[in-house]
C-alpha cells in the first residue's frame, strides 16, 4: 500500500493507518541522531574517566593531569557513575526507543513536538547538572545518599533528565495509541511491545527517586544555596534534613527497576534484531513477549536486595524481596535459552554443523552482530555474580567489596554498553547514509571490550570475594591496602588497558562515521533488523493487553513495599544533612 | 523427526523440539507454542532457582543466618550525651568470652579504632554514624553492614582464629573515606583460660 492510496470513502476517519513517509523518517532519524549523540558525549568522558580509576586502583595516581578540571579521585568517580549509567544510558535509549517505535509501527510519531521537548528537558538537565559536578560541588557520587547535600541545580538537573525521559515515553505512548487506534485487531509488533513495555515500567521505577528527591533532597539543597535564599528568603526555612533509611529505600525503589531499563533494550535487540543480522529467526516470539510482561511485573518489588545489609529494615521483607528477585531471575533464564536457540537457527542456515560448531558459523564478521554477541557472553557471568549479590546470604560476603563494580561492568558496563555499541554498528550508518569507519576497526573495538572487560571484571570479583577490598574507595592510597591483592590488581590493569584501547576505537568509529566524507555514502540504505519470528501463529490475547500486566505490577508493588513504607515514613526521624565533606 | 513447518528455514534440521505447528488457520489461542527443550529449560530454571531460593531459607532460619534487620533509632545530635552507648564507645565484657562492642562512626575514622579480644569469644557488634552514612565489613567474617546516621546496626560473631582482622569502611563517607578503618585483634589466649 502506497503513501498515496485515497482513503476509501467508506473508511472511519480513526481507522485509517499513518505511514511513515519520508518526512516522518526525517524527524523520527534526527530526534534519534540528537539523543544518542549527547549519550556518546556523556560517554567519552565518562569512559576515559574510568580508566583513570582503574589505574589508581593499581596505585598509578594520574589525577594530578587533569587538574583544575577535576580535583580529586571522588570527584571523578560522581561524574563517571552519573555520565555513564544515568546518562549515556538514558539518552541512548530514549533515542534508540523512538527508532524502534516508530519504525516498528511504521509509523511517524502522534506528536513530535513531545519528543523534541523531552530531548530539550533531558539535555537542560543534563546541562544543570554537568556544573555542580564539575565545579566540585556535587562529589555525592550517582547514588547521592542523604545527609551528603550536593548543590541543588545537581538534583534539579536529575530531576528533569528524568522527566524528560517520562516525557519521552510519553511522546511514544500517544504514538502506539493512535496506531492502536488506526490498526484495530492488529497484534502489536514486538519491537514495538517490548520498548513501550519498557518505558512504562521506567515510569513506575522512576516515582521512587522523583519523590526520594522531591520531598527528602531538594528543599533542603535549595536552602543550603545563598542564590536562592538571596532571591527568595523564605527558603531558608525549608533546610528540614533528611531520613537516610527513607532515602535510601526509595533510591533502590527506583535503582533496581533502573537496570532492567539499561538491560531490556539489550534484550530487545538480542531478541528481536540480532537472529536477523545472524540469518536466524525468532525461536518463540510469545515467549519473548511473556518475558518482557514478566519483567514489567516483577522488575519493581525487589529494591530491598540492595539493602540486606540496611539496618532499620526487618527481615522479613528483605525475605520477601529476595523471593521476587529469584523469580525475576527465571526470564533471564528464558532469555538465554530463546535467544541463543534463535541464533543457533541462523549459523545452521549459513551452513552450520554439529553440537556446537555452529558457533564458529554466527556472523561473527559483522562487527553489529560481533559486539553484541561479546556483550551476551559476559552477561552469563555478570549474571551469575548477580545471582549471587541476590542471594540474602551469599551478599553478606561480597557487599560493597570491589566484586560489585566487577558485576556490573558485566552487566551495565558491558550487557547494555556493547550491545548499544552494537546496535550503533548499524544505527549509524542508517542515519548518517555512510559506511562504518571503518568495519575492522569496529571489530576490533568489540573484541577488545570482550577480552578487557572479562579480566578487567574478574579481577575485581576476586578481590573483593578473597581480600574484602572496598568498592568506592581510593584503593591506591588505602592503608589497608594488603601485597596479596597485587596480583588481581595487575589483571585489572591489563583489562583496564584494553578497555582504554577499545573506548579510542570506539570514538574514532563513531567521529570517522559521522564526520567521513560523502564519498563514503552507502550504495544501499541500511535498514533496521527485524526477525521473523519463527511460528508466525497468532498471539494470544493475553500477552497483547496492558491492563492485567499493570495490574499485577501495581499489586506485587503495593504488596511489596506499602506496609513498610508506610512504616518508614510513620517513624520518620528528620536528620540534619552534614556539611561539605569532600 | 519434526512435522512440517508454516514456513521452513532453510538449513534447521536440527531444530530442537518438535511439537506440531499452530495450524495456520487455526483461531487465536489462549496458550503459546513452547518448544520441547525450552520446555525442560524452562522447568530446569524454575527448579534451580526454588532450590537456590530454599537454601536461602534454609540458612536464614535453620542455621539462625542473620543479617542486620530492625533494632533500634537513634538521634545523631545526641550521641554524646551521659547515657548514650555511644558517647564512649569501645568493648564491654558481658561474661567471659561474650562480649558487645559498641563502634562510632564519623568521618573518616572508627572510635574506637582496635579492639582486642581473646579467642574464641563471641562478640555483638552496635555502630551507628554520627554524620554521613558508612559502611562496615570485618574482613574475614560475614559481619557487612550499612552504618546509618539515626540507626543502630548490629550483628554478632564469634571470633575463633586468632589474627588480625581489618574492618574497612565500604561506603563512601568524602575525602578520606579509604583511609577509615580499624583493627580486630582476636589474642592466641583462649576464653577459657581466663
Ligand atoms: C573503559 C571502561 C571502564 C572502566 C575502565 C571503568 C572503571 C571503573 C572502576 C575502576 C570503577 C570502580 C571505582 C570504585 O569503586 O572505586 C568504576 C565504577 C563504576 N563504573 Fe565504570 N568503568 C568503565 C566503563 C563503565 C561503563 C560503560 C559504565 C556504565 C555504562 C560504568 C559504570 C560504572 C558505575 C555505575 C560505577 C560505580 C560508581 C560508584 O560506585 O559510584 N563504567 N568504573
Ligand atoms: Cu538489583
Ligand atoms: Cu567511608
Amino acid at each position: 500500500m502506497s503513501v498515496q492510496t485515497l482513503p476509501s470513502a467508506g473508511l472511519a476517519e480513526g481507522s485509517r493507518p499513518v505511514l511513515l513517509t519520508d518526512s516522518g523518517h526525517k524527524t523520527v532519524n534526527r530526534l534519534t541522531g540528537l539523543n544518542i549523540g549527547v549519550g556518546i558525549g556523556a560517554l567519552t568522558i565518562g569512559l576515559w574517566l574510568g580508566v583513570l580509576q582503574g589505574l589508581e586502583h593499581a596505585g598509578l595516581n594520574w589525577y594530578s593531569y587533569l587538574a583544575p578540571g577535576i580535583k580529586t579521585y571522588y570527584q571523578g568517580l560522581t561524574i563517571h557513575g552519573v555520565l555513564n549509567a544515568l546518562t549515556w544510558t538514558t539518552f541512548f535509549i530514549c533515542g534508540f526507543f523512538t527508532y524502534v517505535v516508530a519504525n516498528s509501527l511504521k509509523r511517524p510519531l502522534r506528536f513530535p513536538w513531545i519528543n523534541i521537548l523531552a530531548f530539550v528537558l533531558m539535555a537542560a538537565g543534563l546541562l544543570l547538572a554537568a556544573y555542580p559536578l564539575f565545579a566540585n560541588l556535587a562529589t555525592v557520587l550517582y547514588t547521592f545518599y542523604p545527609p551528603m547535600l550536593a548543590d541543588w541545580t545537581f538534583y534539579l538537573g536529575l530531576v528533569l533528565l528524568v522527566v524528560g525521559s517520562w516525557v519521552s515515553g510519553y511522546g511514544m505512548y500517544f504514538t502506539y495509541g493512535a496506531w492502536r487506534k488506526e490498526n484495530p485487531g492488529t497484534t502489536t509488533p514486538f519491537l514495538a511491545l517490548g520498548a513501550l513495555i519498557t518505558m512504562v515500567m521506567w515510569q513506575i521505577a522512576t516515582l521512587g527517586v522523583a519523590a526520594e528527591i522531591l520531598f527528602l533532597i531538594l528543599p533542603s539543597a535549595m536552602a543550603n544555596s545563598a542564590f536562592l535564599v538571596g532571591l527568595f528568603p523564605a527558603i531558608a526555612n525549608w533546610n528540614t534534613g533528611s531520613d537516610p533509611l527513607l532515602a535510601r529505600s526509595l533510591f533502590w525503589f527506583f535503582g533496581h527497576p533502573l537496570v532492567y531499563f539499561w538491560l531490556l533494550p539489550a534484550y530487545l535487540s538480542w531478541y528481536g534484531m540480532m537472529p536477523a543480522q545472524t540469518g536466524g529467526k525468532m525461536f518463540s516470539e510469545n515467549l519473548a513477549r511473556l518475558v518482557f510482561w514478566l519483567f514489567l511485573l516483577l522488575s519493581v518489588p525487589v529494591g530491598f536486595h540492595h539493602q540486606y545489609a540496611d539496618p532499620g529494615i526487618p527481615q522479613a521483607w528483605k525475605i520477601l524481596h529476595a523471593t521476587w528477585t529469584m523469580s525475576l531471575a527465571f526470564p533471564s533464564l528464558l532469555t538465554a535459552f530463546t535467544v541463543i536457540a534463535s541464533l543457533e537457527l541462523g549459523a545452521r542456515a549459513r551452513g552450520g554443523k554439529g553440537y556446537l560448531r555452529w558457533i564458529f558459523r554466527l556472523n561473527w564478521g559483522d562487527p553489529s552482530y560481533a559486539a553484541q554477541n561479546f556483550a551476551m557472553i559476559l552477561f552469563a557471568f555478570g549474571g551469575i555474580s548477580g545471582i549471587t549479590n541476590a542471594s540474602y546470604n551469599m551478599n553478606m560476603v561480597v557487599h560493597n567489596t570491589t566484586w560489585l563494580p566487577g558485576h556490573f561492568h558485566l552487566t551495565v558496563g558491558s550487557a547494555t554498553t556493547l550491545t548499544f555499541f552494537g546496535i550503533l554498528y548499524w544505527l549509524l550508518p542508517k542515519l548518517t547514509g555512510k559506511k562504518l569507519f571503518t568495519k575492522t576497526l569496529a571489530l576490533a573495538q568489540a573484541w577488545t571490550w570482550f577480552l578487557g572487560m572479562l579480566l578487567f571484571a574478574n579481577g575485581y570479583h576476586l578481590l573483593g570475594l578473597h581480600h574484602g577490598a572496598p568498592r568506592r574507595s581510593m584503593l591506591g592510597d588505602a592503608p589497608y591496602r594488603a601485597v596479596e591483592w597485587t596480583p588481581y590488581l595487575i589483571e585489572t590493569v591489563v583489562g583496564v588497558t584494553f578497555l582504554f584501547i577499545s573506548a579510542t576505537l570506539f570514538f574514532i568509529v563513531v567521529f570517522g562515521t559521522v564526520l567521513s566524507p560523502r564519498s563514503r555514502r552507502l550504495a544501499q540504505p541500511v535498514e533496521m533488523p527485524v526477525a521473523e519470528p519463527l511460528h508466525p501463529g497468532p498471539t494470544p490475547k493475553w500477552l497483547d493487553t496492558w491492563t492485567p500486566w499493570l495490574a499485577g505490577a501495581i499489586a506485587l508493588i503495593l504488596l511489596s513495599y506499602g506496609p513498610i513504607l508506610y512504616q518508614l515514613v510513620r517513624d520518620m526521624q528528620w536528620i540534619p544533612f552534614a556539611p561539605r565533606v569532600w | 523427526m519434526s512435522e512440517p513447518r508454516q514456513e521452513p528455514v532453510p538449513g534447521t534440521h536440527h531444530e530442537p523440539g518438535g511439537d506440531a505447528p499452530p495450524a495456520s488457520d487455526a483461531p487465536p489461542q489462549e496458550t503459546i507454542h513452547v518448544d520441547r527443550f525450552e520446555a525442560a529449560w524452562m522447568r530446569i530454571a524454575a527448579a534451580v532457582l526454588a532450590i537456590f531460593f530454599i537454601s536461602i531459607l534454609v540458612s536464614a532460619f535453620a542455621s539462625g543466618f542473620q543479617v542486620p534487620g530492625v533494632y533500634q533509632r537513634i538521634d545523631p545530635t545526641k550521641l554524646y550525651e551521659p547515657g548514650s552507648p555511644f558517647a564512649d564507645p569501645g568493648l564491654r565484657e558481658l561474661a567471659p568470652g561474650k562480649y558487645e562492642a559498641y563502634i562510632r562512626a564519623q568521618i573518616w575514622s572508627f572510635t574506637p579504632n582496635e579492639i582486642r579480644i581473646p579467642a574464641g569469644s563471641e562478640v555483638t557488634f552496635y555502630t551507628t554514624s554520627q554524620d554521613v552514612q558508612h559502611g562496615i565489613k570485618i574482613q574475614g567474617t560475614n559481619i557487612n553492614m550499612m552504618i546509618l546516621p539515626g540507626q543502630v546496626s548490629t550483628l554478632k560473631a564469634k571470633f575463633d582464629t586468632p589474627g588480625t582482622y581489618d574492618f574497612v569502611c565500604h561506603e563512601y563517607c568524602g575525602q578520606l573515606h579509604h583511609t577509615m578503618y580499624g583493627q580486630l585483634i582476636v589474642e592466641a589466649e583462649q576464653v577459657a583460660a581466663q
